[in-house]
């Protein structure tokens, strides 16, 4: 066994880390606060490579490894979940179906910008009435002469709505299949096509400082060859998609929950009551062992999972387990960080506010926790 | 134009650091190792004047395995080649024996300017810059702010802060420079850079490649011998001063300044 990461990794890992703490840190309570996604930070997030991460550099992608990725935006998440959000949906969920699925003339007319980070791209799958029930979209698209006509909308979208997005992927019901089950297919829309509207959602809990959207297609026509991969393969694209995703989401808790543990472990060192550093109370350091403990148990399964996807071995068990355990690992450092910081924790001059409101994210998109464990169960056999 | 620039690896700024068993040096096992901040910028000033002027940056780094890090991510920042001068021998070396090292590892390269941080942030003695370039009989410039290199690449003008002022001082080349942070602000390793650096070329070479002979260096050749390392001592409670008025609060200061911390 080896558990040694490559010294590219180390240094990735390094590099990404000062990135964050330099250009993201300084600004993520004002995002957070004005529920604002920063076209700079994005420029900047663009220029250091963070798009397009694990794509062939025909593509103009980096032709990384899975791992390195996830490394990525596990320090990002180390610093904040919103840009953390952007760059884990804007890979796995924007650039992935089309890396992944795309003809080769799909993936040169739209992967270089998105690899450049010039431009975003959403993921249309969750509609108002289909969330873990994503089989049941009601979206459709009909083949009417060389144009698909789409009606319908999708909801909680990332990145489909910034001024810099090019367009979306989405799941269409596009006929009936011989078992009398919906067809599914995904559609490449782009921004702008008559009929299609992206309108940015507010009000956000957390990941404030990202892009969310909800989509409307109104007799929206793209031409035919805007369909990802083969027809009817819709459903089965958007859940390799998701595996792929899962991994990226068990980045950000784990990143999340690395970040809560060093600003709880600073904070109860330089903290005193009764005369001495909180963390010298033994109710304290119990906690702050925990969540090292749990860290270090989540970084593993998510690296074998990870591991397992860059060596060509099935991995959605792992997948499913690591997002379910990075989200939780982060759910318990997240209030354990809040417990330590007492009313301060409270403040949202206090950074660990922010972690806490954003870890609940992780415990319902992409999968929530109650589909990862349906997830597991049945890949054990128990479902 | 050619650049050199010379980097060491040291503990990062935000390890614990704790003396050793010996007394005389550091504990390194939980130790995380860094490029030396103010080669990072040596790294950058490089980078920008190969941007501008054209040429080759090399990187030269001394120590153990370990170093190939930093080289490595001096490559990813956009450096071209790296040269380590790794060998047993050079363990517990002082900074007049790491400075023959790496002007031997130099000397025969084609350059015309050579980058050094000011000083290490581990040691802080701030010699090794100086003596490479008494070996090499070249000018040096220590504690640099700004460098401006001529249009022919002949010459090179660079300024040093000295008390509030600014000393401008111009030079021939080939000269060595070392880096004094304001310098620049140094650029991250970007991911592709990180790729492409995989495919530089990174040369090893040992003490009897450089031609160099080992009872020249190690431990026992040092001419500076560190006698005990002790931690600093630990900061007394600061002091809140009293007073009705600003003016009060002023005299019991300099009061307190004259009488007890006298400074004044």
């Amino acid at each position: 066994m080896d558990f040694s990461l490559s010294m590219e990794q180390e240094i990735l890992r390094n590099s990404v880390r000062d990135f964050a703490e330099n250009e993201i840190k300084p600004v993520a309570r004002e995002l957070d606060e004005k529920e604002e996604f920063s076209y700079e930070t994005m420029k900047k997030m663009a220029d250091l490579g963070l798009f397009g991460m694990f794509v062939s550099e025909k593509y103009g992608g980096q032709g990384m490894d899975y791992v390195s990725y996830i490394i990525a935006t596990e320090e990002i998440a180390r610093v904040d979940g919103s840009h953390a959000a952007t760059v884990a949906a804007g890979n796995s969920l924007g650039i992935g179906p089309l890396y992944y699925f795309g003809s080769e003339e799909q993936k040169e007319k739209y992967l270089p910008k998105l690899c450049s980070g010039e431009a975003l791209w959403g993921f249309g799958l969750t509609e108002p009435n289909a969330g873990s029930d994503a089989g049941n979209s009601k979206t459709t698209g009909v083949l009417d002469g060389d144009e698909w006509v789409i009606n319908g909308s999708k909801i909680f979208i990332t990145n489909a709505s910034t001024t810099i997005t090019s367009g979306v992927t989405c799941l269409c019901r596009t006929g009936t299949r011989d078992d009398g089950r919906p067809e599914l297919s995904c559609i490449l829309i782009e921004s702008g096509t008559p009929g299609f509207e992206a309108r940015e959602m507010h009000g956000k809990m957390m990941w404030r400082g990202s892009n969310t959207s909800e989509l409307y297609f109104d007799d929206c026509r793209v031409p035919k060859e805007n369909l990802l991969g083969p027809r009817g393969n819709g459903f089965y694209q958007m859940m390799q998609t998701l595996d792929g995703g899962r991994l990226s989401i068990g980045a950000m808790g784990l990143g999340g929950a690395q970040g809560c543990f060093e600003l709880a472990l600073k904070y109860s060192k330089e903290r005193e009551q009764f005369g001495k550093p909180i963390s010298h109370f033994q109710v304290n350091a119990f906690k702050l062992a925990d969540m090292a403990l749990e860290i270090e148990c989540a970084r593993l399964i998510l690296y074998k999972a990870c591991w397992l996807r860059d060596n060509d071995k099935p991995f959605s068990k792992e997948a499913a387990m690591a997002k379910l355990n990075c989200s939780e690992v982060m759910y318990r450092c997240a209030n354990h960080a809040v417990q330590l910081h007492g009313g301060y924790g409270l403040m949202k001059e206090y950074d660990v506010e922010r972690f806490y409101r954003d870890q609940k994210l992780l415990d319902i998109g992409e999968g929530t926790s109650e589909v990862q464990r349906i997830v597991i169960s049945r890949l054990i056999g128990a479902l | 134009m050619n650049i050199i620039v010379c980097l060491k690896q040291v503990p990062d700024t935000e390890s614990q650091i704790k003396i050793g068993p010996d007394g005389k040096s550091i504990v390194t096992d939980d130790i995380k190792w860094v490029m030396n901040p103010y080669d990072e910028f040596g790294v950058e000033e490089a980078l920008r004047l190969k941007e501008k002027h054209g040429g080759e940056v090399t990187v030269v780094g001394l120590g153990p395995k370990r170093v190939t890090e930093s080289i490595r991510t001096a490559l990813a920042m956009g450096a071209d080649k790296g040269i380590l001068v790794s060998d047993e021998a050079l363990d517990g070396s002082d900074s007049l024996a790491n400075a023959k090292a790496i002007a031997a590892a130099v000397k025969d390269l084609d350059y015309d300017l050579i980058f050094t941080g000011q000083r290490g942030v581990d040691d802080d003695l701030g010699l090794v810059g100086a003596t490479i370039a008494e070996l090499l009989g070249i000018p040096q410039f220590s504690i640099i702010v700004k460098v401006e290199v001529a249009e022919d690449g002949k010459s090179v003008k660079v300024e040093r802060p000295i008390e509030g002022e600014a000393l401008i001082i111009e030079s021939n080349l080939p000269a060595l420079i070392t880096a004094q942070k304001g310098l620049n602000e140094p650029r991250y390793a970007s991911l592709p850079g990180i790729m492409k650096a995989k495919k530089k070329p990174l040369e090893e070479k040992t003490l009897a490649d450089l031609g160099l002979d080992s009872a020249e260096f190690g431990e026992g050749a040092r001419k500076l011998k560190i006698l005990e390392l002790t931690p600093p001592p630990e900061r007394a409670a600061g002091k809140i001063v009293e007073g009705e008025t600003p003016q009060e609060k002023a005299a019991e200061l300099a009061k307190l300044l004259h009488d007890e911390a006298k400074v004044l």
